[in-house]
């Protein structure tokens, strides 16, 4: 009999269908991977089997933990599985911890709750635990608060909660998300491994076809609140046999066509558009006393670069290498403590904000974020706009509204979605009308932080060909930073390997990507999860475990 | 923690010391004599010249300023011309009433707000929650003297539980007085309470659609625990924040009810102080509670770092 089973469950939230007939099983010592796009109800199905759904939310057919019957429990009856038989690791680590208890009292909390253990035995298991997620005593007491911790450590200590009383079931709600790839893969083989030593149930909640295929030993993959496809790993992703699931893979290895970029023809006689030259940027260390500070931090260090125009630059390394301090000195958001910045052959350090102007028009941003950059009561029109005020002569609220047609019509939306407000715009669309922001004002270099890593496969991929298609079109040159390597692969010329501050590799990023000569470069490579990569290990996998 | 601790400081003291230009400069520009007003309408010019002298009128503008808060800071508030003794004896001689009725206020306003704040946030659209939100509503809206004369026609006159104004003096025992600030202090802190209750509420709701909520609750703990155990605590900080701006309030607050109760507290001191024109015991009072507020919100700040181990700097 199956740990968890999932029969016909149907699910409504103050009367809106979530789920349909939602059918899944997960043996004990058994990964399950559980695929989908955002909204496909991936999520609710495990708040489900947690019975953490929101007030108005009304479920029925059938879920059964080791023949328990889930959904007629009563609020006592799941708070003894809660944490004890059934453990839940979430998707962000940043905020799944209480800030202001220690990492000690928040382990040892589930653990003296079910056991009715003392503190200092709940203590002892929970400094276990937490050595054994990899969190050493000596470095990582338990008198550690979480905003002392990195993404990827507080991750740990989630995961530490979850496994503390060796659970029969863990459901892992795409809990690598947040994290670069490096830490991904330390995280998914600690959870490999718990599952190997304790024959525990690992539901793994997940987008992302090449983490599940490198995990997962079934597949159920979820489409509209409903399951699409669902099996064997290797086969389900290799043959592709529903539609759903080969879109998907499709989608995710995605790659837009790009021509020859003219750009990548080296011009020699003109400047290059933008000219980084040993740019530093120190943050002042923090007071430790009234007369004594901390040594100051180096967020950027003598880093040298530049990009032609028409040219794709990426730039990745790991979360906290600097990428992020280095594109807002590039964007003149925050001045280099040394070097330079010249732009179209112009110095920009040191300009005051109107001197800068002209600079600013022809250097434009696009965030991570499409839901958080853009004023949820402003319309449209409003808001793409914006960049405007940098134009010179300022333009008559006819020209205004053409050049914001001119924009949405470039980025494939229409002249008609200038009056609606942005939440009447799916994620994706969203990300175009943040393009289209940019674009408004002819940029020559568009700056993208992450412009990507928040869209679901997909709409990724359409993403992915407008900005190929702007770049061959307009001849806009990027400078697209990010920890995917799928994305530095799929639109950039060439590629910056950042470590620490500095730039440790640089190359074409066929080159680089396929044989990269640093250290950091190759650790970025080898963690990036890559889908034919992981179903060929694991083919090789079952068949050393039949022969 | 140190540093912040002294940096706060620095600010608190820049505050006092903007604070007294203000004060002085405001006294300044207010028509009156103080001399003329102190020797009556048929005071020879003479006379009025002589205690203009006495009590320094005539000195250059800087110099009296200066010499004021050097006296300050060596505790030396100046002389009360209309009372003839010196403010500070003034002073201690009213806090005695106002401190502790300031006190009792704040522990009533807490003791009140955060519980109703908290049972509302648990029990939030229910029956509970929403009556309670109906009467801070209410208690937002009713002015706190119209409150304390309610307070004194029933509980003094018609209950008779309670003295309807006066204070006995602390010598007559403790209950006596305690007694006598009862229905002061509840007319102050009812009103600031029904506000906090509301601040508390907000806080708490949004401190339990956090994602360590779930957390704490996918560790198989119930709801009320986790209200307890992990909401609490990260919601304070926005509600200290209030705690300390009600403080001054209070203070305030104290003024229009020691004149309802005929309590001889600071309040009263300082309505009588402006309308004898004795500048030089409004000055002091005014200081006085600048000095408290700014102490309160440094409180407040320690109390921040006590809740909220982000705001502790590592040593």
């Amino acid at each position: 009999m199956s740990l968890l089973e999932i029969e016909n469950l149907r699910l409504s939230i103050g009367g809106t269908p979530i789920l349909n007939d939602v059918d899944l099983s997960i043996g004990a010592g058994e990964v399950l991977g559980l695929v989908g796009e955002s909204g496909s109800g991936k999520s609710m199905t495990a708040l489900t089997v947690m019975q953490l759904l929101p007030q108005a939310a009304r479920a029925s057919g059938r879920v059964s933990f080791d023949g328990f019957d889930i959904l007629s429990a009563n609020e006592w009856q799941m708070n003894q599985l809660r944490g004890d038989d059934i453990g839940m690791v979430f998707q962000e680590p940043m905020t799944a911890l209480n800030p202001v208890k220690t990492i000690g009292e928040q382990v040892a909390e589930g653990i003296r709750w079910h056991t009715g253990a003392n503190r200092r035995d709940a203590e002892d298991r929970a400094r276990k635990m937490l050595e054994r997620v990899g969190l050493p005593q000596h470095l990582f007491p338990l008198s550690r608060y979480p905003h002392e911790l990195s993404g990827g450590q507080r991750q740990r200590v989630v995961i530490a909660i979850a496994c503390a009383l060796n659970p029969k079931l863990l459901i892992a709600d795409e809990p690598t998300t947040a994290l670069d790839v490096v830490l991904q893969k330390q995280i998914l083989e600690l959870l490999r491994d718990l599952v190997d030593e304790n024959r525990m149930g690992l539901l793994l909640i997940s987008h992302d076809l090449a983490v599940v295929a490198d995990m997962a030993d079934r597949v159920t993959i979820m489409r509209n609140g409903m399951v699409a496809e669902a099996g064997e790993t290797v086969a389900t992703l290799s043959e592709q046999k529903h539609p759903y699931t080969r879109q998907l893979a499709q989608a995710s290895v995605h790659v837009p066509a790009r021509a020859e970029a003219p750009a990548s023809r080296p011009r020699t006689d003109r400047p290059p558009l933008l000219e980084v030259t040993g740019v530093t940027r120190d943050y002042p260390g923090r007071w430790t006393s009234l007369f004594s500070r901390e040594k100051p931090f180096r967020a950027v260090d003598d880093v040298s670069f530049s990009i032609r125009e028409g040219q794709s630059v990426a730039l990745v390394g790991r979360s906290g290498c600097g990428k992020s301090t280095l594109a807002r000195i590039v964007l003149a958001l925050d001045r280099p403590t040394a070097g330079s910045i010249r732009f179209r052959g112009e110095e920009l350090t040191g300009l005051s904000e109107v001197a800068l102007k002209p600079a600013r028009r022809d250097m434009q941003v696009v965030f991570q974020d499409p839901y958080g950059s853009f004023n949820p009561r402003h319309r449209v029109e409003r808001l793409v706009a914006e960049p405007l005020h940098l134009a010179d002569p300022a333009p008559s609220t006819e020209e205004r509204r053409e050049l914001v047609a001119r924009a949405l019509a470039e980025v494939g939306l229409a002249r008609g979605d200038m009056d609606k407000y942005p939440h009447e715009f799916s994620g994706g669309q969203r990300q175009r009308l943040s393009i289209a922001r940019a674009l408004i004002t002819r940029p020559k270099l568009i700056v993208c932080d992450e412009p990507v890593s928040a869209l679901d496969v997909s709409i990724r991929a359409q993403v992915l060909d407008l900005f190929a298609d702007l770049n061959q079109r307009l001849g806009v040159a990027y400078l697209f930073i990010t920890h995917d390597l799928t994305v530095a692969r799929a639109i950039t010329d060439d590629v910056l390997v950042m470590h620490e501050g500095r730039i440790v590799e640089r190359g074409a990023t066929d080159e680089v990507l396929a044989r990269p000569s640093s250290e950091a470069g190759r650790l970025l490579v080898e963690a990036a999860p890559d889908l034919d990569r992981a179903l060929a290990a694991r083919r090789a996998r079952l068949a050393a475990a039949t022969a | 923690m140190i540093v912040y601790l002294a940096k706060r400081l620095g600010i608190g003291l820049m505050t006092l010391l903007l604070a007294s230009a203000a004060v002085f400069a405001v006294m300044e520009i207010l028509p009156g004599d103080p001399a003329q007003l102190m020797l009556g309408m048929n005071a020879s010019p003479d006379a009025i010249e002589a205690l203009r002298q006495q009590m320094g009128l005539n000195d250059p503008l800087v110099w009296r300023y200066l010499s004021w808060i050097g006296g300050l800071i060596v505790g030396d508030f100046g002389r009360s011309v209309t009372y003839s003794s010196p403010v500070l004896d003034l002073i201690a001689e009213r806090a005695v009433v106002s401190l502790p009725l300031a006190l009792m206020s704040l522990a009533l306003l807490v003791a009140i707000a955060i519980p109703v704040g908290i049972f509302a946030a648990a029990r939030r659209g229910r029956f509970g929650d929403v009556s309670v939100m109906s009467i801070t509503q209410l208690g937002v809206a009713v002015p706190n003297f119209w409150f304390a004369l309610l307070l004194v026609y029933v509980f003094a006159v018609w209950l008779r539980l309670v003295p309807s104004g006066g204070f006995p003096g602390w010598n007559a025992g403790l209950w006596p007085g305690v007694k006598a600030l009862l229905l002061p202090s509840i007319a102050l802190a009812l009103p600031q309470a029904a506000i906090l209750a509301r601040v508390t509420r907000g806080a708490m709701l949004e401190v339990l659609g956090e994602d360590y909520i779930r957390t704490a609750r996918a560790k198989g703990m119930p709801r009320n625990v986790v209200l307890w155990r992990h909401a609490l605590r990260n919601a304070m900080i926005p509600v200290l924040t209030i705690i300390g701006m009600q403080f001054a309030f209070l203070l305030a607050g104290t003024l229009i009810i020691e004149n309802v109760f005929y309590l001889p507290g600071l309040g009263r001191l300082l309505f009588q102080a402006i309308t004898q024109r004795d500048l030089i015991v409004v000055e002091g009072l005014i200081m006085l509670l600048v000095a408290s507020v700014i102490v309160v919100n440094l409180v407040v700040d320690l109390a921040y770092g006590v809740v909220d181990p982000r705001l502790r700097t590592r040593q």
